[in-house]
């Protein structure tokens, strides 16, 4: 399939051709064939995590990775932040082959580009919330008072200031979760992983540590790969998604053209339960323009769901503007309500 | 070997009982006509292979080459070693300026601190009052020696340990060729055995004492570190990966300090098999409560033997039950921001405080450093009336009971054991290793079996079969129902804890003392011994593999209207069995350590020759009798372990 590079935006992380073959032997076959078959493999003996795998990462994009378990999401993430060697491929950060970094360069690309967030947390037992998230400083020799100050003004941007001297297992895991995201952000990281960060948290506080992931994201625009297996978390944060499937990126795109296009009866499978209005735009339904009394405007970028009210209110067509303020089409109370109710709309 | 009968459908397979049917025939023909083979019934002399001959020329050529370097060594251990046991028990005199040892009201104070510190007042009461037994029953002196011993001795195991166990977790090659053999050698052998080169290579004294414990006491934290790293959890390993640490930064400020826990259950092994082993090891030179108990015993002073037996016990417990607390021990709070050192350790503050105070007073009270003599409690012509009235009026009881034991139980089976030729019986090894696991467990035990014979110590080794058969038999006999009881009922589970953790905390050597005082020497008390030292095991283990039986089945059991008779038996029982046959053979294998204990009583087994070896000086005798008792204790290990896991597979348990 196609791939679509980040609009026109600056391209921070980028693959191309990256395998994970898994078993003995593995470099030495992908050396001989270049683009085995899952046939192929599984008569050698060996099994790919991930396949053939090209992407561009725009910076400050929320770029997230979706796959039910064994699709090889986690074995992406890991090639990508190199935690294990990829068999084949390249990946590139500002255009610089990470996989041809060595030892020390990879560590200092680690201590001062990446932040990571766990599935599990990963926090350290014996420290404190302070000590915990001041670690990743503590070990590239920062001096205590700064690296600690440094500390206490992250674990204040997560919500957890005052807790600084508990230790983690007395806080709950949501509040764990907020130390981890307080720690992988204490280096200012320019690349943000965050590895299926809610998975091991309860639905409500799921969704509270979703909008929080958010509203951190409006202030500190870091260019995020984040994993997650659950779709509607994956539509709610994504700029971009790419699915995975046997270790396969099957699908690319906005939240909006995996739920108006899904590539495949797999891909439907996860948007069909999806709310439309929630997901798409109002430049994919609009109507051409027309002349219109109304005195209300809708933005092209903005979700059905968030103006259905209104639209419906005004009881005839509004204007369509662009990022312009450029009127570019105009929106019928009907579509919305076709939208609302899960009809397919497009214009 | 049962195995066709119990599955008539399974592939046709080599008729395995048709073996063991000529291998009774050899073993009856001979028995009948010991004339056929003469060589196969007593080992032939002319065909011992020399190899405790070879050791000893190896050793010499060691010695001659190596002995200034080693000399060396023990100079340098020896200088923290002296000083502990200046603090704790002599004293220094520098320039005509004696500096009194640490005071007794100090250090008992001190104990109780450090138990407050990890266990709340009851510890801190607990400990206190040990120490204060120490000091009341006049045992101060030995037990400051013994306890300097083990204050020098668990940094260097601990240490020793974790370098062996990062090695170990970090190369696998390594762990496989030469850390995991050597471990199960360091288990087995007994400490007797390399006594004599550590002798011969660091001199007299207390050195080499140390030396031996800590080879001894090692081996348990080596297994926790390895096992603790490897259970870090893989998301910590990414995160000080992606954190950008070095090698060395994750293994010391991630790795380590997230498994400290784990690490702590080592050290707290290693602080009791120091223990264990210092005072054995007190026995050659070290001095200490081991040596007053020894002393005791040949002079036949009952009541001080006992007493002197009475502060190890004490001083067991109460070292047991702080480590073990530390290790459980879990943060609570970060001391609030810039506290000074005081602030951040309040416990420890408090406790060199106050040793330093009262050691101070002591320069003006000598009773603070040293409880009068007057003062002092003995209790040892009590214990001496105890033993002899029980020697006078149940002489005939204990005496017939013992003979009976002798004539109809041991005797019969010393007989049968030794009658076996030697071939017949390290095929039958071979063969049983073979049906369990295949042929490198046959040849393992082939080989390691074999070992005793070619180096002309059958007989020996055959009466170490028969001891240590007899003893883990009678201990699975009283263990294995008294765990299944356990098992089932939360108060029992309750009062059986306490006696299994007292009975794993004595050191071995504290066993001895009732028995022999009752029993007199012989194969009985050497029984009675190993009976109650290696009990704790079959106890411990049936009640936990009872405790992992699923319990729907159990509910499933009772809604088919099982009796709780049936439900034991039927249930419980068949499915724990994999359990407690691992319990069996850590009984098996206490029983053999055991053994070279019971030696100091006068046995005629491997432990005897290997204590023998001991007085002589004969290293290569003492190594190949140790190793002799090694290979014997890996081949019950392998063959047991082999026949248990066979046995979950079997059954569709999870693999352990």
């Amino acid at each position: 399939m196609g791939r679509i590079m980040a609009n026109d935006d600056r391209v921070k992380l980028a693959c191309r051709g990256v395998w994970k073959v898994f078993g003995r032997g593995a470099e030495e076959y992908m050396a001989n064939d270049p683009t085995p078959t899952p046939d192929g493999l599984r008569a050698a003996g060996l099994m790919a995590g991930v396949r053939d795998v090209s992407l561009d990462i725009g910076e400050g994009e929320i770029f997230i990775v979706m796959g039910l378990s064994g699709s090889g999401k986690s074995t992406l993430l890991r090639c990508l932040s190199r935690l294990i060697e990829p068999t084949a491929g390249q990946v590139f950060l500002d255009g610089i082959d990470l996989l041809r970094a060595g030892e020390a360069d990879l560590i200092e690309i680690r201590r001062h580009k990446m932040g990571m967030v766990f599935q599990h947390f990963a926090l350290l037992p014996h420290l404190s919330v302070l000590d915990n998230v001041a670690f990743p400083l503590t070990i590239q020799g920062v001096p205590r008072p700064e690296r600690e100050a440094r500390a206490r003004e992250v674990i204040e941007l997560v919500g957890l200031g005052g807790r600084e001297t508990a230790f983690p297992n007395q806080l709950s895991g949501g509040q764990q979760q907020r130390v981890g995201i307080a720690r992988s952000l204490a280096v200012k990281p320019e690349l943000w992983f965050l590895d299926e960060p809610f998975s091991a948290l309860d639905p409500l506080i799921r969704g509270e540590m979703q909008a929080e992931l958010l509203r951190l994201q409006s202030v500190l625009k870091k260019t995020m790969i984040f994993v997650t297996h659950d779709f509607d978390e994956a539509i709610r944060l994504a700029d971009r998604i790419a699915i995975m499937k046997d270790g396969e990126v099957i699908q690319l795109g906005t939240p909006e053209q995996l739920v108006l296009e899904p590539a495949d009866d797999y891909v439907a499978a996860f948007t069909r339960n999806v709310q439309r209005a929630k997901v798409v735009t109002a430049r994919s339904v609009m109507g051409p323009i027309r002349n219109t009394s109304v005195h209300q405007i809708v933005r092209a970028s903005d979700k059905i769901a968030d103006i259905a009210p209104a639209v419906i209110e005004a009881g005839s067509p509004v204007p369509v503007i662009d990022e312009h303020e450029m009127v570019i089409g105009s929106l019928a109370p009907q579509v919305v309500i076709d939208t609302l109710i899960g009809k397919d709309a497009r214009a | 070997m049962t195995d066709l009968a119990l599955h008539p459908r399974a592939l046709p397979r080599f008729p395995f009982w048709l073996l063991w049917a000529a291998l009774a025939a050899i073993c009856i023909t001979l028995w009948l006509e010991p004339g056929i083979a003469a060589w196969a019934v007593k080992y032939p002399r002319a065909m011992i292979v020399p190899i405790a001959q070879w050791i000893g020329a190896a050793m010499k050529w060691l010695i001659a080459h190596f002995q200034g370097f080693t000399r060396g060594i023990a100079a340098a251990i020896d200088i923290p070693l002296q000083v502990a046991f200046a603090v704790l028990a002599k004293g220094f005199t520098i320039g005509g300026v004696t500096i009194p040892r640490l005071a007794w009201v100090g250090v008992a104070g001190a104990a109780a601190i450090a138990g407050h510190a990890f266990g709340g007042m009851r510890l801190a009461v607990l400990s206190g009052f040990c120490f204060l037994y120490i000091a009341l029953f006049g045992q101060w002196d030995s037990a400051m020696l013994t306890l300097a011993l083990v204050i020098i001795c668990v940094p260097f195991g601990v240490a020793l340990g974790l370098l062996f166990g990062i090695l170990a977790y970090r190369s696998k090659k390594l762990d496989d060729w030469f850390i995991r053999p050597s471990l199960d050698l360091a288990q087995t052998i007994p400490a007797f055995a390399y006594l004599v080169p550590i002798l011969l290579l660091f001199g007299s004294g207390p050195v080499p004492a140390l030396i031996a414990t800590a080879i001894f006491a090692s081996p348990p934290m080596v297994r926790a570190t390895k096992l603790a790293l490897e259970q870090v959890p893989e998301d910590i390993q990414s995160f000080a990966d992606m954190t950008g640490c070095t090698r060395r930064q994750k293994l010391w400020r991630v790795m380590l300090p997230t498994a400290r826990p784990m690490l702590m259950v080592g050290v707290n092994q290693v602080i009791m098999m120091t223990l264990n082993m210092v005072i054995i090891a007190s026995m050659i030179g070290a001095g200490g409560l081991g040596y007053d108990v020894l002393m005791a015993l040949r002079a036949l002073k009952i009541g001080a033997g006992l007493e002197a037996g009475l502060a190890i016990v004490v001083l067991a417990v109460a070292l047991a039950r702080i480590s073990a607390a530390a290790a459980a021990r879990r943060v609570r709070h970060a001391p609030p921001a810039g506290a000074k050192f005081a602030g951040r350790h309040p416990h420890f503050t408090i406790a060199v405080a106050w040793l330093a105070l009262t050691t101070l007073l002591s320069l003006g009270v000598p009773g603070l450093g040293t409880l009068p003599k007057d003062m002092t409690l003995t209790t040892g012509p009590f214990w001496a009336n105890i033993v002899e009235w029980i020697n006078i009026h149940a002489f005939d009881t204990i005496d017939a009971a013992r003979t009976w034991l002798l004539l109809s139980i041991l005797n019969p089976l010393k007989n049968f054991l030794g009658g076996i030729p030697w071939p017949v019986f390290v095929a039958a090894g071979a063969l049983l290793g073979y049906q369990l696991a295949g042929w490198r467990l046959a040849l393992l035990a082939g080989l390691m079996l074999l070992f005793p014979a070619v180096t002309g110590l059958w007989d020996k080794t055959m009466l170490t079969v028969y001891l240590c058969t007899i003893s883990a038999f009678f201990s699975c006999l009283i263990g294995i129902p008294l765990g299944a009881w356990a098992a089932n009922s939360s108060r029992v589970d309750r009062i059986m804890t306490v006696i299994v953790d007292t009975l794993q905390t004595l050191p071995s050597f504290v066993y001895l003392i009732p028995v022999v005082m009752l029993f007199r020497i012989g194969d009985v008390s050497a029984m009675i011994a190993i009976v109650f030292f290696a009990v704790a095991f079959a106890i411990r283990y049936t009640t936990a593999g009872i405790r992992q039986v699923p319990p729907d089945l159990i509910e499933a059991a009772r809604a088919m209207g099982c009796t709780p008779r049936q439900i034991q038996w039927r249930v419980q029982l068949p499915l724990a069995l994999p359990a407690v046959m691992l319990g069996i053979n850590q009984t098996v294998l206490m029983a053999l350590s055991m053994l070279v204990i019971t030696a100091l009583v006068g046995t005629k087994d491997l432990g005897q020759a290997v204590y023998a070896a001991l007085t002589k000086a004969d290293g290569g005798g003492g190594l190949v009798a140790g190793l002799s008792i090694a290979f014997l204790a890996i081949v019950a290990d392998r063959l047991i372990v082999a026949g248990a896991r066979r046995l979950r597979r079997r059954m569709g348990l999870p693999e352990t």
